[in-house]
């Protein structure tokens, strides 16, 4: 996997309405979070519960939630073995979040590319000398 | 006259009633749970049922620890 945590700072780079997102594990493992170690941990069980309960109240295979309140909403989001709980303000525009959402999952699943190795570098060639006599100005 | 007068006072009253109804109406809480499924499709579950407000109550829980 690509660094979580460069994932999560360019989706709140990019999206002005998320305040807060924790990327975890179906486990419930954080794998990276703008919040604090301890509030990481208690945000991702407890939006980890929510979606299980969510999906247990509804047939079918549940990817995406949104649940609006008066002092904000918060959007869960599992793609693989991941999932994403973010919060922001009241009445965000859903489908953005959810799409900057999913790239960020996305990103944050990447396995990371092996580094080409640098090639190396040619031997100087030494600079060729001018056998060609300097010009005194007379024909 | 004295009819027009009370037919006046009738509708003014009636105006601002319809205007009060109209702006609670407008400031109901719009809490709710909207699940979208792998198939496309959306199922929305208004906050006033009894799962949804018990799901709603769990997801204010999460926003507060996300904002302490």
């Amino acid at each position: 996997m690509t660094d979580g945590k460069s994932a999560l700072a360019e989706l709140t780079e990019i999206s002005a309405q998320i305040e807060a997102a924790v990327v975890f594990g179906a486990d419930g493992e954080v794998v990276a979070s703008t919040l604090p170690g301890p509030r990481a941990k208690q945000v991702a069980a407890s939006a980890r519960a929510l979606f299980e309960e969510a999906s247990r109240a509804a047939t079918g295979e549940l990817t995406h939630l949104e649940a609006a309140t008066d002092d904000g909403s918060l959007f869960i989001v599992r793609e693989g073995d991941l999932l994403i709980a973010a919060s922001t303000g009241a009445e965000p525009t859903a489908g953005l979040v959810f799409y900057d959402l999913k790239a960020c999952l996305r990103k944050a699943a990447e396995k990371p590319k092996a580094r080409a190795k640098p090639k190396p570098k040619a031997a100087a060639k030494p600079k060729a000398k001018s056998t060609r006599p300097k010009s005194s100005g007379k024909p | 006259m004295e009819s027009r007068r009370l037919f006046a006072i009738g509708l003014a009253v009636g105006s601002l009633l319809g205007i009060g109804l109209y702006a609670r109406r407008g400031r109901r809480s719009s809490e709710r749970i909207d699940l979208y499924f792998a198939d496309g499709s959306l199922t929305s579950l208004d906050a006033a049922g009894w799962e949804a407000a018990r799901l709603v109550a769990q997801a204010r829980d999460v926003l507060r620890a996300t904002r302490q």
